[in-house]
């Protein structure tokens, strides 16, 4: 008689698509993390001084901060001084037009199916492609500009809108906020720069691509959104990594800012390498993303399908500064294999009558371990404030597992908060009704699965939402028969 | 011609044997109920045939239109035309009923080589189906079973069933936990569907089913053989008289 977990569990064994490596000479810095790389990178980038000195400063607080180790995720210690902070493309000098980047590269991203050129046009997308750690293009740049919209690498934004970047960088995740955090702000080599003018609705859906590319190099993004009164934009976050051996860090910061009545929606599908079945290799994924609901009625919304890594520490949070402003938190976590994902959001109610809404979805098949931990506290003149939780879990085999943390802090006595939580498991009689139906096993299983995600898939972006269906039935597809 | 024919038929579940010995004809048209105590191996005469995992044969043959069903997997039994209706239906979270449908149809028509159906002609099909059973579209926008009421559950099988038009409908213990309405529901669905091809098990405890689903043929299973076969007066006979006389016979 067969084992039916052991079954379900075959049909889970992902296949990782995107395994390929790029071959373009690299300037690459040597590892270790010194002031002196700091000053390299600064200095690479034509930063000017108060850049240079607000790296250093997070350097110096970073040196005298604890790793933190309260996760519910295992791993070896990371040596730091193993990582290079700096790799560039060597032809990153500034593209006049996508005919003059290096072919290779657009190779790379016809791989992974990047929408550029007229694709991105058709798709109405503007792409903002990081490769490794430096902004090679980006299109839509005119039509955005008409718009007043301004949409650009992290660096660039340094150079052009200092005031812009001065004014809001790290103020919603400051330099000494955590390990990773400190450190990200230190040896950021780039990212993307959105600033959406008064009263302005973004014309078109923001995306970037990013990818790991060269061997052992950490990549630090940081992304700085502001959406000023009265503006609306969506941005989308696309993520995938070439298959390498060795661990690789990746530690982004993602800050936003909604003023009055500003409303920013962040989706992320993130489909870096999870390592092998045998839990080798793998991403290490320890992000800051955080949003600052600053002015009144404001309202910031993150959607996240997370597949892939090897450990994903992430916990997308929105701050409710402003009175009447809202949060949400919609995410769909897989874990299978030897992946550990220990993730979920905070929710800080601090303005009056303010509201939050969380839908967390994990699915752990194969050994995988899925944390949901969330964060709801409600400060003492947040009064009226609101909370839903919603936290589902989803097992496919035995060996795995799920976890909740669920933290409630509420400090004013109008607070209504509410939370339910889920396990489910899919069962022999499951799969056995959809077979007895005609349908196949690997069908069954991402029928069940698409079905157990539809709260959150509805948040996203149309094309995403086909995305990341996509993802997860790879991510399932698998050993059958 | 025959539908289905079992012989002699030993299977076991985790090692330990349930059925011993079953043998039962079916031929085209016809209606055999299988009646019979709890534990005698009803439900799981009803699983060996639509294949479910971890029900093992021993020994004996089970012939479908004269082909061997046990090398058939679940899917390829019911692309083949072998439907079951569950004593209890799971609950499909998320999944939308039409949707499941469609893909069990579209699934189906695949294996046998036909054109699938678009979402138009097969919404066609579903209104045809729902107007021949006389029965309302309020289970079809909500998903799979989920929040189903006992009688909402087994009429949505009998539905499934309608649009998916087997060959051979085995229906286990469709009867139970249904009130008078539902069970009347229920078995004109079966009526309307009884033609002079498609055969029917129908598994029960009661005779109850048997007055409005009139069979054709009805067998006593007892301790995992069909111990007695015989005519509608039969589950009347068993109704009043309980399987005690049966047991006393058999002993003798």
């Amino acid at each position: 008689m067969s084992t039916g977990n052991e079954h379900i569990e075959e049909l889970v064994k992902r296949r990782y698509e995107p395994g390929f490596f790029t071959d373009i000479e690299s300037d690459t810095v040597a590892p270790g993390l010194s002031e002196d790389v700091i000053r390299f990178i600064s200095e690479k980038k034509n930063e000017p001084g108060w850049m240079t000195q607000w790296r250093l400063k997070a350097f110096e607080l970073w040196q005298n901060m604890p790793t933190p180790e309260w996760a519910h995720v295992h791993y070896p210690p990371i040596d730091f001084q193993a990582i290079s902070y700096y790799s560039a493309p060597k032809s990153a000098a500034k593209y006049k037009s996508w005919d003059e980047v290096d072919p290779k590269l657009i190779e790379t991203y016809d791989k992974l199916g990047v929408p550029l050129h007229e694709r991105a046009r058709l798709a109405g997308v503007a792409v903002d492609a990081v490769f490794d750690s430096v902004s090679v293009g980006t299109t839509f740049r005119k039509e955005l500009a008409e718009a007043g919209v301004i949409f650009c690498s992290m660096s660039e934004a340094i150079t052009e809108h200092p005031e812009l970047v001065r004014r809001y960088l790290g103020t919603v995740v400051p330099q000494s906020d955590n390990f990773y955090a400190a450190l990200n702000s230190a040896v950021f080599t780039d990212g993307s720069f959105v600033w959406i003018p008064q009263g302005t609705r973004c014309p078109m859906e923001l995306s970037t691509y990013f990818r790991i590319n060269e061997l052992n190099t950490g990549q630090f993004e940081r992304t700085l959104i502001v959406a000023e009164d009265d503006s609306y934009v969506s941005y989308l976050e696309g993520c995938t990594a070439p298959m390498r051996d060795e661990n690789q860090l990746h530690a982004a910061v993602v800050e936003l800012v909604a003023q009055d009545r500003a409303q920013i929606k962040y989706s992320t599908v993130q489909n870096w390498y999870p390592g092998d079945e045998n839990g080798k290799g793998g991403i290490y994924n320890f992000v800051t993303k955080r949003g600052d609901c600053r002015g009144e009625r404001s309202k910031i919304s993150w959607t996240q399908v997370e597949t892939g890594s090897a450990i994903t520490w992430k916990y997308p949070s929105c701050i409710l500064r402003g009175d009447h402003s809202s949060g949400e938190f919609y995410s769909v976590a897989l874990t299978h294999n030897h992946q550990q994902a220990d993730t979920g959001t905070k929710m800080i109610h601090i303005g009056r009558n303010t509201s939050s809404h969380i839908i967390s979805k994990g699915i752990s098949a194969g050994q995988g371990q899925n944390a949901y931990r969330g964060l709801v506290q409600v400060q003492k003149r947040a009064d009226n404030a609101r909370n839903y939780t919603q936290c589902d879990s989803l097992l496919i085999g035995k060996r795995c597992g799920a976890h909740t943390f669920p933290y409630i802090e509420a400090r004013n006595p109008t607070a209504h908060i509410e939370h339910e939580a889920s396990t489910s498991r899919i069962s022999e009689d499951h799969l056995f009704y959809c077979l007895q139906r005609g349908i196949g096993e690997e069908d069954a299983v991402s029928m069940i699965v698409d079905g157990f995600c539809k709260e959150v898939f509805k948040e996203l972006p149309m094309e995403f939402a086909v995305e990341a269906k996509k993802l997860l039935e790879v991510s399932l597809e698998g050993a059958v028969g | 011609m025959s539908v289905l024919k079992i012989d002699k038929l030993h299977a076991s579940v985790e090692g330990k044997p349930i059925l011993k010995g079953l043998s039962l004809e079916v031929k085209e048209g016809e209606v055999a109920a299988i009646m019979g105590p709890n534990g005698s191996g009803k439900s799981t005469l009803a699983s060996v045939l639509a294949g479910r995992d971890g029900y093992d044969i021993d020994s004996g043959t089970i012939t479908y239109f004269g082909q061997d069903l046990t090398e058939l997997a679940a899917e390829e039994r019911a692309c083949a035309g072998v439907f079951l209706a569950f004593q209890y239906p799971v609950e499909i979270p998320g999944v939308n009923n039409v949707y499941f449908l469609r893909a069990a149809l579209n699934a189906q028509r695949k294996a046998r080589g036909e054109e699938e159906l678009d979402s138009m002609a097969f919404l066609k099909l579903v209104r045809q189906r729902l107007k021949q059973l006389k029965i309302t579209d309020d289970l079809l926008h909500r998903a799979v079973n989920e929040g189903f009421s006992g009688g909402e559950k087994k009429r949505n099988e009998i539905f499934q069933m309608a649009v998916l038009e087997p060959q051979l409908a085995i229906l286990d213990e469709t009867d139970s936990g249904l009130d008078i309405d539902a069970l009347k529901i229920v078995s004109d669905g079966v009526n309307d569907l009884r033609d002079d091809k498609r055969a029917f098990v129908v598994v029960t405890h009661y005779q109850r089913l048997l007055e409005h689903i009139v069979p054709d043929s009805v067998h006593v299973l007892m301790d995992g053989r069909i111990v007695k076969s015989g005519e509608r007066d039969l589950a009347l006979k068993l109704e009043e008289d309980g399987y005690g006389w049966l047991e006393k016979e058999l002993a003798a």
